[in-house]
């Protein structure tokens, strides 16, 4: 925060240097910050300027509110696209520290307090300036978060609407600082008008102001709503540009670093294909599942359990999954014996690939767990064989389903597990 | 699938003379590659216009066809032949064979007219027995597409009792699609079945064909329920 942010130069040629508001690095409003960088001197020196002036005569704050209200802040975007996905996406921390935030306000609320009181004890001007001191504290509060509204909408977080264009997404603090900013400029009226004695006074001056209001808004329509045309043509774009740079994070994430890897095995052909399958996988879950695979339906716990069985023991397993249902405690032996299944697959049968189909319906479920390995013969399978005969047969038998091994040696082997689903759902019901 | 290569077939008259449309040379050659001799690779192309061209000038048999293609994709390559008429290639099967196995591209290219749909993760000896069935004019659904089949058809089951529609999978049908989308090869259907390949593959047809031909009413339902529309 005391020092200059270290950008890169811009780009050569006549580009006019800008200056920017930096609302990432702000006590206030991010002025002396965009100030410095665009100076070149240290973001302390012009804190400390800035104040010195504002206590010298009050051109300081004249200074500091002109450049607050002229200059435009600047765009998160600057990022590389990955990096500002992942600000978006609340994988960085944003730099700004809340409290010395706060501290400073209160801070400066203290000083001009103080000042005001000096004034008043060495000139005598009693009252005078306090409507305008409290005033002006409204306006800057207001301001202070009219900048956090904007900063939001830079950063693309959610949609943009009446409420949100007010106060973003900062909750309590957000209502409190537009709700202490209104109550701080009625508060000024208010101290006017008891200190002019006339109520009335301040009733006209409200009224004044309200209707200048309406008539500048009637005047000034036309031109607002073309601005918020293009402020949403211009939304639209940011989206768009954004939704690349989500893209661009995945790929890094998840494509680069496989590739990564890749490069470090490139000898061990097992690895390679287990990477290379492991990151399909991913990706095209990523592209073309609409369903989140959270695990929350028989369908997901299926595919969950394929993936960890495909990663394990290097074997793809292609699972093909028809109707669903949310995973309950009556579903949980199903998926357990077919997980098992797809295990014993993957480990015994040698098979270049198991294949898994579920069939749900409201009434049962189906799980076919085949492959097209060495095979076995059922029934001269070993009491010891404890994966199939527990794991499987005894576990869908107690659960009150069925399962049914066919295997011959050399013709591959098929596991079906039916387990009837309509019990639950009469439980379910009352 | 690849306990049956393609040189057992009987009838087959020499190679299947194949047009190659994917807009990777990369893959154009990986599948060269893996194809070797089992088939003749007469031309390749890497956008639809090239394809129009090529198929054209050809009339290969099968037209292994990417789904996303600058230019309009492969379903454009399909409608602009169609359009030709009797001058396009009449006699040409087109085979999908894409890296999306999204819902969206497997209907769109269903409905263009592609006899089979297959993901690019098959393996060579399975790709060329695929050619040869869909050269043959069979069908070819991988397990997936079988899923997605059934999966259509089970989500309009409640209206079928009230819609007499007679665009419906049959019991057989969904026995024989089930069947596929367990992993089971045509062959392996047919003992299980107790039924002739010849059967299966017929079955295999109608649904493609009732995929395709359907009305448009349960075609919008399907798209809508799966969210396309």
């Amino acid at each position: 925060m005391t020092t200059a942010a270290p950008r890169p130069p811009a780009a050569e040629g006549y580009e006019p240097r800008r200056a920017y508001r930096r609302t990432g690095d702000r006590w206030l409003g991010g002025v002396a910050a965009g100030l410095a960088e665009h100076l070149g001197l240290p973001t302390r020196v012009v804190r400390v300027l800035f104040v010195v002036g504002g206590v010298l005569g009050g051109f300081g704050v004249l200074l500091y509110a002109g450049l607050w209200l002229a200059l435009p802040v600047a765009r998160p975007e600057d990022e590389p696209a990955g990096l500002a996905a992942a600000r978006r996406q609340g994988k960085r921390p944003d730099a700004t520290g809340s409290w010395v935030d706060s501290g400073f306000v209160v801070a400066l609320v203290v000083l001009a307090v103080g000042v005001a009181l000096f004034l008043q004890v060495l000139t005598g001007w009693g009252l005078g300036w306090w409507p305008a001191l409290i005033a002006l504290g409204g306006v800057a509060l207001l301001w202070r978060q009219a900048d956090e509204a904007e900063q939001e909408r830079m950063a693309g977080r959610g949609r943009l609407g009446t409420v949100r264009a007010l106060v973003g997404q900062g909750g309590t603090a957000a209502f409190a600082r537009v709700g202490v900013g209104v109550v701080l400029l009625v508060l000024a009226l208010l101290v006017f008008a008891v200190r002019s004695g006339d109520l009335s006074v301040a009733r006209d001056m409200v009224l004044t102001a309200v209707l200048a209001g309406a008539g500048l808004a009637f005047v000034l329509a036309p031109w607002i709503l073309r601005l918020a045309r293009d402020l949403s043509s211009e939304r639209a774009e940011r989206i768009r540009s954004q939704e690349r740079a989500d893209v661009a994070a995945h790929l890094h994430d998840s494509v680069l670093q496989t590739l990564a890897l890749i490069q470090k095995h490139a000898g061990d052909e097992r690895a390679v294909a287990t990477l290379a399958r492991s990151q399909e996988r991913d990706l095209r879950a990523w592209l073309f599942d609409d369903a989140v695979p959270d695990g929350g339906t028989i369908a997901g716990e299926l595919r969950r359990a394929a993936a960890e069985i495909e990663d394990a023991h290097a074997v793809p397993v292609e699972i093909v999954v028809v109707g669903d249902r949310p995973f309950d405690e009556r579903s949980r032996p199903l998926v357990l014996a077919a997980r098992e299944a797809m295990a014993n697959a993957a480990k015994h049968a040698g098979a270049p690939r198991v294949d898994v189909y579920a069939e749900i319906t409201d009434a049962q479920a189906e799980i076919f767990v085949r492959d097209r390995g060495v095979g076995f013969d059922p029934d001269a399978m070993a009491e010891d064989r404890l994966g199939v005969r527990r794991s499987i047969i005894d576990r869908m038998g107690r659960h009150g389903g069925r399962a049914v091994v066919r295997s011959a040696p050399g013709e591959g082997t098929e596991i079906r597990l039916q387990m009837p689903l309509t019990a639950t759902d009469q439980q379910e019901r009352p | 699938m690849s306990t049956t290569p393609s040189s057992e077939r009987a009838d087959q008259p020499g190679r299947r003379r194949v047009v190659l449309v994917d807009d990777h040379a990369m893959f154009r050659a990986g599948v060269r590659a893996e194809l070797g001799d089992a088939v003749e690779v007469v031309a390749e192309a890497g956008d639809a216009d090239e394809a129009v061209a090529a198929i054209g000038r050809h009339q290969p048999d099968v037209v292994l066809l990417d789904v996303h293609l600058p230019g309009g994709g492969g379903g454009e390559v399909m409608r602009r032949l169609a359009g030709a008429g009797p001058a396009g290639s009449p006699d040409t099967r087109f085979l999908a064979l894409s890296v999306s196995d999204a819902a969206e591209d497997v209907i769109g290219t269903i409905r263009a007219g592609a006899r089979g749909y297959v993901t690019k993760t098959i393996t060579g000896p399975e790709l060329v027995d695929a050619i040869g069935r869909v050269a043959e004019g069979d069908a070819v659904f991988s397990p997936r597409l079988a899923g997605f089949v059934l999966d259509a058809f089970a989500g309009t089951i409640e209206v079928a009792q009230v819609d007499e529609d007679l665009d419906r999978l049959t019991e057989r049908e969904r026995e024989v699609m089930r069947l596929i989308a367990r992993g089971y090869a045509y062959k392996e259907v047919a003992s299980e079945l107790f039924i002739s390949v010849k059967t299966v593959e017929t079955h295999v047809s109608s649904v493609l064909r009732k995929l395709q031909l359907s009305s448009r009413h349960e075609l919008t339902r399907w798209a809508s329920d799966r969210r396309l529309l």
